[in-house]
Formats: C-alpha cells, structure tokens, sequence
C-alpha cells in the first residue's frame, strides 16, 4: 500500500482531515481519563475490609436514655442471643462499612506534636474482634484483661492492635509491637497488629488511609450499648436478621431500631459504595454516547468523501486498481487520520488527567491506559470506515467514462 | 429574507435525513449530557436563602487546648456550650440563635399512628426569625420560652400534615419522649438547599419535622444527631461543660459595617477568654457568610463537578463531529452556491443562509438534548444519593438548554460555512 498518494489527496482536504483528528484526540483523553475513573471506583469498591462480612451483620438501637442504658442493652443482648442461628453478639461501637463512632486524632509523642493521622477506633467487648474475623499477623489478640471498664467515648488507655496499613503508615520500617501513641491525652500500647480492618467509611478516605484502624479492647457497659456485632452463618443471614430485629422490637419495645444501620455487612457495603456505581455507570453511558458520536461521524464524512470521490475511484479501477485496492486505500487512509488523531489525544489526555489530579485527588493516568485507548480507537475508525470504503470498492470503473 | 432562507435550510436539511439526523443527534447528546450534569450542579450550588444570605454569618471561635496546634489552621467548625452561651447572650447582633440537630420519638394521641422517630432541631427562637422560616399558623417561641426551657415545639407543615391531617393544630399537644409539648406554631413549605445551618446532619438530606427550645432539649437528654470535636479530655458525661464543639451559632448582621465591629467582638472575646485562662490559643475567629461557608466545606460534592467536566469533554467532541458533518454537507452544496453566486447573491447572504441553516439544525438539537436532559433528569432522580430528589429543570436551565443548543450549532456552523462561501463560482460552474 502507498501512503504517499494518501497524504497528497489527504492535503486537498485538510480541514476536514483536522476536524476528524482533533475529535479522534479529545475522545481519546475523555476515553482514558474516564476509564482511569471507573478502574479507580472499581478497585475501591472491592476494598478489602479484612472482616468476615458475609458471615456478620449490624445491629444499632436508639431512642434510649442514658440511665435506662444497661438495662436496655441486658435485654437486647439476651434476645439477640436467644435467635436461633445467631453464632455471637458482641458490643462494638463502630461497624465495617456501618456506623462511625470512633473517629480520632492520633500523635506518636505524648505532646502531640507528632501527628499520626485520624483513624478509627473500633472500641470492642470480648470476643469481638474474633466475631469481626480481623486476623492477627504479629503480636497477640486481645487478653481478658485488656478489656478496661470506661466511661466517656472509649477506654482512656489501654493494650490495642493495629493494622499493617497504619503501622507501616506510623513506623515505617519498624517493629510496630511495643509502639505507643496518643489520643485525646490518652495512652496506647500496640500489642498486635491485624492484617487489615477497613475503617466504616472508607469512601471519604484516601486509598492509603482506608486501612487506618486500631482495635481497643473495652469492658461492655453503660457506654458500650445500643450497638451490636451479630455473627450467623452467612446463607441464613436474612432469615437471622428478620427474627433478630423482631426479637428485639420485642424485648425492648421503647427502643428505636436504626433500620437503616441495622442490616447484614455486606448489604451495608453495597451502599457504602452507591455513589461510586452511579458515577461508574454514568460514565460508561459517556464513553459509549461519544464512541458512536465519534464512529457516526466518520461514517458520515467517509461517506462524502467517497461521492466526492466516485469520478476518480472510477478512473483508478478503469486503469487497472482492483476492488481490494480502493477498500484498502480508505482503510489506510482512515488508520492515518486516526492515528494523527490519537498522537494529539495522548498529550490531552495527560494535559486533562493533569487537570483532574490537581481538583479531585486523582493518581497519575498509568501508561499502559494509551495503547490500550490507541487500539480501541483504531478498530472503532476501521469499523466506521468499512461500510463507505465497501461502497467505494462497489464504484464501477465505467463511472470514469461519464461526466457526472 | 430570513424565511426564504429558513426554507432553503428546510429543504437542503430533508435532501439528506441520515446527515441531519446525525449532525442533530450528536448535537443532542451533547448538549443533554451537559445540561443534566449543569442542572444538578445549579441546583446543588444554590443560595439556599437568596436575599438573605449575605446577611447570615456563621461565627468560628479557637477554644482548643494547645496540643497539634498549627497557626495557619482553621478554627473548629462548631462552637462549645460555653461560647454558645456567652456569644448567644451577648446580643451583639440583629439576631442571633444557638442550634443543634437531634431525633425524638413522637407519640401520636390517636391510636391510628404508631409512635415514631423523627428528626428534630434544637434552637434558640431567633431562628425563625432569622431564616425567614415562613409560618401556616401561629409563630415561633420567643426569649422567655427559650429561658424558661417551654416545653414548646414548632411543627412542619409535613409533619402536621402527618399528625393532624393539616388542620391548624396550634395549642394542641404533642407528647414527645414521654413529655407533652404545647404546638405553638406550623411552618410553611421550607425546604432551604443545601441545609446550610447544620451540615452534619447531610448537606441535602430532607430536613427535620419538629423543632425544639435548645434548653428545653438539653434538659429533657433529648437525643443528638451531628458530630462532635473535643480536646483534652472530652468527656461526654455533661455536654454543658465538655471541652468539645457540638452547636453551630448563627448571626445577622444587616451591613458590612456590622459585620466588621462583630469581627472585632469575637477577636475581643477570644482575647478576653485567653487572659482568662479559659483559651489557650491566640484569636483565631472567622466569620463567614453563608456562601462562603458552604463554599468553605465543599458541600457540592466533587463527583459532580467532575462529571461537569466530562459532560462538556464529550459535547466538545459531538461539537467537533458536527463542525465535520456541517462541512461535509456545506461543500457537498457547492453547485448549488456556486449558481446562487452566479446570480448575483454576495458572498454575506451566503453566509448568512448558511448560517441559518446551521442554526435550524441548532434548534431541533436543542429540542433533543431538553428532551434528553429531561430522561438525564429522571435516571439521576432515581439514583439513591440523597441530593437526587432535588435533581429538576427549572425555567433558567430550560432556556439555557436552547441558547445553548443554538450557539453551540452556529459556533459549528461558522467553520463550514466560511469555507463554502469561498469557492469561487465559477470553478463550481465549471466543474459541474
């Protein structure tokens, strides 16, 4: 095949030439910048949260008063246990995926000038962090008399584990067993470290900081309640929950079950995570509305090209081009333009992801994305190009000896 | 002339459907792409309280202990009980009012309504005032209530509606966790987005049903819904002396001139709080506006600024494309306005008919993308975040959909029309 007549014909029509490239070039930024998005929502939306989901669910109580509060939770807990296929109850103040209520500051020097972060304490009774399934990597779990009676928000102090994202995040590099830090004041000690806890709200956070979270071991009491972790074999878990939530409505009518936070973790997860499907979706319904904008366009401007066109294509197979020969030059030439349009479409999807990453705290587009892109776009100008390059292919070489 | 014009589009647009479809259908998407993701953002971004709003001012105080402190850092965004209370009776400003968001259980009289939970809102009576809360019957509580923690309350019209099938329901009672409140008064529609006052509680979530005398909830242990920030030792055993910010204090202050001396008040109070010991660090106040507060927490979520941006990224491409059919079918037309030419038609009403054809193109685009924006619309009303019932076309954006449409199509248009009109006639002549 020979470019060189291409080019030359190519230059009698370079602004149609240029409008064809310069949509190729912002499809191709819009194309990778938006699938770089829907990878980054995906992969977040498959976060890891280190806990037995299927197998636990949520219970949350409300509408209480505080002095009625161990009563009410003696009642519940004893209900909840009494439900036939429920494994373990145990208190936790915040969940995976559900309620937050151990958001805190941390520093690694007892001044506070070192500042650690904000993580998420997730302030335990026995058995809980066994119920949640966080497994211990290093150190130990929690011992029976780690579990320290409290009053306030959690345990002024105590024996806890952390997970490895935190740790590497503190103390890079080093032994995290032994480490202290403080919060509100109050002192910590890492015994063990968890392989991964994600904190209830992970979708505020940065990939990094999604892994932040510190088990405290704490004694159930007034300040522990209305807020419990329910372990049921995972296929029974919608019969367990339904009999749970009627169970406690039962033993403790004054209270107010929080539906919304009451449900299994993994339906928990699903809506944690709402948002980020609407925007992926969106922007797969973006990237197919531009491809066939894009495609119907080239259809469009190849198939005036070819009218334009007939009288010479007639000449050309009147002088000896076969059929193959015509279909391949508008093949070619179409590969040309796209790929002039995707040289260009790779500067502005690095100039756009540039964009993005200074207002929306967005990675670096990775590299591998262009090519990728690149292909897409030269199979969609093939596909576009094929039914009028057909019917140029179709011109009879007879049209050569007519005059219109 | 513009209707002979306007008929050689017509028929030069039907000569070839398949390309006008195109050119209108790109055009469509485009512009429906847009206009969805610019609606939702407009009606994200609102002033929730036009005319007001540039006279409400949301006070921020440093009470924190000196522990991470960071001089460039911002005050904590909500205010103490003690600071509350000093700014609250200090009465430096037109009005003022102290708030928190909280739930009660109500417990209906009639047996037909099991009790339930409902969002509520725990303020000091400047509030209606303030906020030009619109009244359907009676009117707020006053000071003396709010000192004698009344065991008043102020109802929705929803909730009225819920409760009292909408009749005027003022001095009735309304047994709310176990307490009888006396019903003095029942809101209009009010609605403000975003829920400026109190972003805890959800930027755009549906507001509370009843409203409270702060006092009144606090020593009734009402329920809290909102965050809370603390120092030092926190604690929440009494929230009334607690080292932690959990209320949002909100001002009017009518001029610029006011707004400055309130500055100046609140740098003044710092002061004073820090030689007493009760502050630690040096002033640090800041008094913003309310736009300026919603501006400053970033309450219009960045996913829809960001599909903003890729809505314009595709109808930057579907422009392209359409520039691309206008030309194809601009030139295709060469014969025909190499004859016009021939016959005496300037080169200006060339143009101009040209022009008027992309601009009917532009038009019916346009009808396409309201019609797309409206199904846009729909699928974001039926998303589960909870700013998408909010998600409606009004008469701006409507109009905007078509001077848009019809810009973006002549914008297209000029391109292509530009590069018809100047083919010499005769060259056209001849080769035909």
């Amino acid at each position: 095949m020979q470019i060189q007549p291409i080019l030359a014909a190519l230059r009698r029509h370079r602004l149609a030439t240029a409008l064809i490239a310069l949509e190729i070039a912002l499809a191709c930024a819009v194309l990778c910048n938006a699938c770089f998005i829907i990878a980054q929502r995906v992969s977040a939306m498959h976060i890891v949260s280190g806990a037995d989901e299927a197998a636990l669910a949520s219970v949350q109580l409300t509408g209480y008063d505080s002095a009625q509060a161990a009563d009410v939770d003696a009642r519940a807990l004893a209900a909840l246990r009494a439900v036939p296929g429920v494994e373990s109850v145990s208190p936790i103040n915040s969940i995976p995926f559900g309620s937050r209520r151990g958001t805190a500051g941390i520093s690694t020097d007892a001044a506070g000038e070192h500042f650690g972060g904000v993580i998420e304490f997730y302030v335990g009774g026995p058995g809980s962090l066994e119920a949640l399934g966080a497994k211990v990597v290093a150190g130990r779990a929690p011992q029976p008399d780690d579990f320290r009676a409290f009053t306030g928000f959690m345990p002024d102090g105590g024996s806890v584990q952390i997970t490895r994202a935190l740790a590497e995040h503190l103390w890079p590099g080093a032994d995290p067993l032994g480490k202290e830090f403080w919060s509100l004041k109050s002192h910590y000690r890492v015994v063990g470290v968890l392989k991964d806890l994600v904190r209830p709200d992970p979708t505020g956070w940065t990939p990094e900081q999604r892994q932040w979270s510190v088990f405290l071991p704490a004694q159930p009491g007034p300040y522990l309640t209305g807020s419990y972790l329910l372990r049921a074999n995972p296929g029974d878990m919608p019969r367990v929950m339904r009999d749970a939530l009627a169970a406690v409505a039962k033993a403790v009518p004054e209270v107010v079950i929080d539906r919304e936070a009451s449900q299994s973790v993994s339906d928990l997860r699903h809506d944690v995570f709402k948002n980020d499907r609407v925007m992926a979706a969106m922007l797969v319904g973006v990237i197919f509305a531009m491809l066939m904008v894009t495609a119907l366009g080239i259809v469009g401007l190849a198939s005036f090209w070819v009218q334009q066109r007939r009288r010479q294509i007639g000449i050309r197979r009147a002088i000896g081009a076969t059929r193959r020969d015509i279909l391949h030059y508008f093949q070619t030439e179409n590969f040309l333009i796209v790929g002039g349009g995707i040289a260009l479409g790779m500067v502005l999807a690095f100039a756009l992801n540039l964009v993005l990453m200074k207002h929306y705290e967005l990675p670096r587009l990775p590299l591998y994305y262009l090519p990728v892109a690149a292909l897409a776009l030269w199979v969609l100008g093939q596909l576009a190009v094929l039914g009028p390059a057909l019917r140029a292919a179709a011109v009879p070489p007879v049209v050569a000896t007519r005059s219109v | 002339m513009f209707t002979y014009y306007l008929d050689l589009a017509l028929r030069s647009l039907k000569r070839n459907k398949a390309l006008t479809a195109l050119m209108v259908l790109a055009l469509a998407l485009g512009i429906g792409a847009s206009m969805t993701t610019l609606t939702v953002l407009h009606v994200l971004s609102g002033d929730p309280l036009p005319g007001k709003s540039h006279q409400l001012f949301y006070p921020q105080l440093d009470p924190q202990d000196m522990d991470g402190y960071k001089p460039q850092d911002e005050p904590p965004e909500q205010v103490s009980w003690i600071d509350g209370m000093a700014l609250l009776q200090a009465r430096r400003a037109h009005f003022q009012a102290l708030m928190t968001g909280g739930a009660v259980p109500i417990q209906p009289a009639q047996s037909s309504i099991d009790p339930f939970f409902e969002d509520a809102r725990y303020t000091t009576a400047d509030f209606f005032p303030m906020f030009d809360v619109p009244f359907l019957y009676g009117q707020g509580w006053n000071a003396t209530d709010d000192e004698a923690s009344a065991h008043v309350a102020v109802l929705t019209r929803e909730l009225n509606e819920k409760l009292f099938g909408g009749k005027d329901s003022t001095g009735q009672t309304l047994r709310m966790n176990d307490v009888a409140f006396r019903i003095v008064g029942v809101l209009d529609s009010w609605r403000p987005t975003p829920h400026f006052y109190d972003l805890n509680t959800g930027s755009y979530s549906a507001d509370e049903g009843v409203f409270v005398p702060l006092a009144t909830a606090t020593d009734l242990k009402f329920a809290r819904n909102g965050s809370t920030d603390c120092w030092d030792k926190g604690s929440s055993e009494n929230m009334k002396t607690a080292t932690c910010t959990w209320l949002q204090f909100w001002v009017q202050l009518d001029t610029p001139a006011e707004a400055t001396a309130y500055r100046e008040f609140l740098l003044n109070y710092s002061r004073e709080q820090k030689a007493l010991g009760h502050f630690q660090r040096p002033p640090n106040v800041r008094l913003r506006d309310v736009m300026g507060w919603l501006d400053y927490n970033k309450v219009v979520p960045s996913d829809v600024h960001l599909q903003v941006w890729l809505a314009f990224g595709f109808l930057l491409v579907c422009l392209v494309n359409t520039v691309g059919l206008m030309l194809a079918k601009f030139l295709r037309r060469s014969g025909e306005l190499g004859v016009r030419r021939a016959l005496g038609a300037s080169r200006r009403s060339l143009f101009a008919q040209l022009l008027v054809e992309a601009g009917a193109v532009g038009l019916v685009g346009g009808a396409g993308g309201l019609l797309l924006a409206l199904l846009g619309l729909w699928l974001v009303r039926g998303q589960p975040s909870d700013y998408a019932a909010l998600a409606h076309l009004d008469l701006p954006m409507l109009l905007a959909t078509f001077v848009a449409a019809v810009m973006a199509s002549l914008l297209a248009g000029l391109l292509p029309a530009w590069r018809a009109c100047l083919t010499p006639p005769a060259l056209q002549l001849k080769s035909n």
